[in-house]
């Protein structure tokens, strides 16, 4: 593995060997010294074409536990905004001795280019580009997912999980049904058709447009943000309605398994897809996917650079 | 078992090496109360073990046994694939101000240790840090020497020395392969 660009390019053995290194990983952010020499003089750089706070941090912090050296380089007042091409950033990059190019774009695809090119020799890691992919997020869910539900070892199998809200434009969906799928658990997708891709009969997972239905029978749901940003049409009559029919709150939440819990990639909109009494309550595990997002990202980092740097 | 291979210590030899060393760790700290076992994976950690069962068995007190890996504090990382992590373990006693015995299989060029020291300096501040081993082959490229000794093995540097213990490989045994003449460009085996 040199790069990595999609959920779908890791096997069930890449996937759990990812896992079980963070599972170690973690165990740094315990210590006294939250930091590892083992990337010690290798540069990894940031290279954020749009905005994001919490993924960009993660990825820092998890370098820096790894004594790599870390490069933030974002398009706001860079040079893309006087209208430099990804190629000339890249080779730019690569001039500057990059090890590794953590990419965020909102272009679906970027990364791929990127890796797919002789602009620059590093790893590529995909932070998420357009409405495609976020591997490290799906990475970071089933890491939570398996830490609550089954004892923190080995896959997923039999797990049952609903991905509600905007599918459509959610790529952490598209990571998530891909590798859940790879590590054994069946996904369910719940959205309002509008808000439901074209061509989902064909992915590994089963749609439903009424979360009622699904709920009393899963054992986690993760809801997804909204993201107003990327739409450009009216998906659903109003915040109010679709709140009502596809949010997540108190009532809902009771219907749940006892031992369900409840995710969110983040940022949350409380009041819209999940209700604040939700958002705060025990079985939430926001908090813990912000951490667990650290002891993944350093595991990736890990395998991608700690090794001899031409293995393909 | 590669047919050309030598026993060089069998089970009970193993066994008896273990109660020795274990009388010498304790005899050294005069007791066993600040002692803390760290084994190295995979293999030491079945030692450390071993070495605590004996301590308690002449003392009657039970030592804290941990693991601590040392992989991704190696210097050779850069020169194989990315390599799977064992587990790290450290007792909920903690290693600040105690006496910190590492345990490993085989001591060779000493680089395992001197990546083990580094992972210490890490985690806390022992008392002291001692080492212990099975086996001694020599051949040290860095200033590290061992505090107990199973065995000292002098071997050239084209054999292979393999210690296999019953938890990892359900025998004990410590076995020495390959060509005992050859002494430079030869592979570490541990």
């Amino acid at each position: 593995m040199k790069h990595l660009l999609s959920a779908s390019d890791l096997t069930r053995d890449d996937a759990l060997l990812i896992l079980d290194t963070a599972a170690e990983l973690a165990t740094v952010t315990d210590r006294s010294v939250k930091k590892l020499p083992t990337l010690r003089g290798r540069t990894v750089v940031n290279l954020f074409f749009e905005d994001s706070t919490r993924t960009r941090i993660s990825f820092e912090v998890a370098a820096k536990r790894l004594s790599a050296d870390v490069i933030n380089f974002a398009a706001k007042g860079s040079s893309v905004s006087k209208g430099e091409s990804l190629k000339d950033t890249a080779l730019t990059l690569e001039a500057m001795g990059a090890d590794a190019v953590v990419i965020r774009h909102s272009a679906s695809g970027a990364p791929h280019r990127l890796a797919h090119s002789d602009w620059i020799q590093g790893a590529v890691i995909n932070a998420g580009d357009g409405t495609h992919e976020h591997p490290t997020q799906a990475l970071l869910d089933a890491f939570t997912l398996r830490q609550h539900l089954r004892g923190g070892a080995g896959d997923l199998a039999g797990l049952r999980v609903a991905i509600v809200g905007d599918v459509l434009h959610s790529r952490v969906a598209r990571s998530n049904v891909t590798l859940l799928r790879t590590l054994g658990a069946e996904v369910t997708l719940v959205a309002p058709p509008t808000l439901m891709p074209y061509g989902v009969d064909g992915w590994p997972c089963s749609t439903s447009f009424d979360i009622d239905d699904v709920l009393p029978s899963v054992d986690a749901v993760m809801m997804l943000r909204v993201q107003a940003e990327r739409m450009q049409a009216a998906y659903f009559p109003s915040a109010h309605e679709y709140s009502r029919r596809y949010g997540i709150d108190a009532a809902r939440m009771a219907v749940l398994p006892e031992h369900a819990i409840v995710l969110h990639p983040g940022p949350m909109n409380r009041g819209m897809e999940i209700s604040a009494d939700v958002a705060d309550s025990p079985r939430a595990v926001m908090v813990e996917q912000v951490a667990n997002g650290v002891s993944v990202r350093m595991s990736v980092l890990y395998l991608l650079l700690g090794g001899m740097p031409d293995e393909a | 078992m590669d047919s050309r291979a030598r026993t060089v210590l069998d089970d009970a030899d193993i066994g008896r090496a273990i109660r020795r060393i274990a009388h010498e760790i304790v005899e050294r700290a005069r007791g066993s109360e600040d002692l803390v076992l760290l084994g190295i994976p995979t293999r030491g950690v079945a030692l450390a073990h071993r070495i605590a069962d004996a301590v308690d068995a002449i003392e009657g007190t039970s030592v804290p046994v941990g693991s601590l890996d040392i992989t991704l504090y190696r210097d050779d990382l850069r020169l194989r694939p990315a390599r799977a992590l064992e587990p790290t373990s450290i007792p909920p006693e903690g290693i600040d101000g105690r006496v910190v015995v590492l345990v490993d299989d085989v001591l060779y060029s000493g680089r395992t240790v001197r990546a083990a020291l580094d992972a210490l300096n890490d985690i806390g501040r022992p008392a002291a840090v001692r080492l212990a081993v099975l086996v001694d082959r020599g051949h040290r490229e860095l200033p590290i020497r061992p505090d107990h000794v199973g065995k000292n093995l002098p071997t050239s540097q084209g054999e292979q020395v393999r210690v296999e213990l019953a938890e990892v490989d359900g025998v004990d045994r410590v076995t020495i392969t390959g060509d005992p003449t050859a002494d430079e460009g030869a592979e570490a085996s541990s």
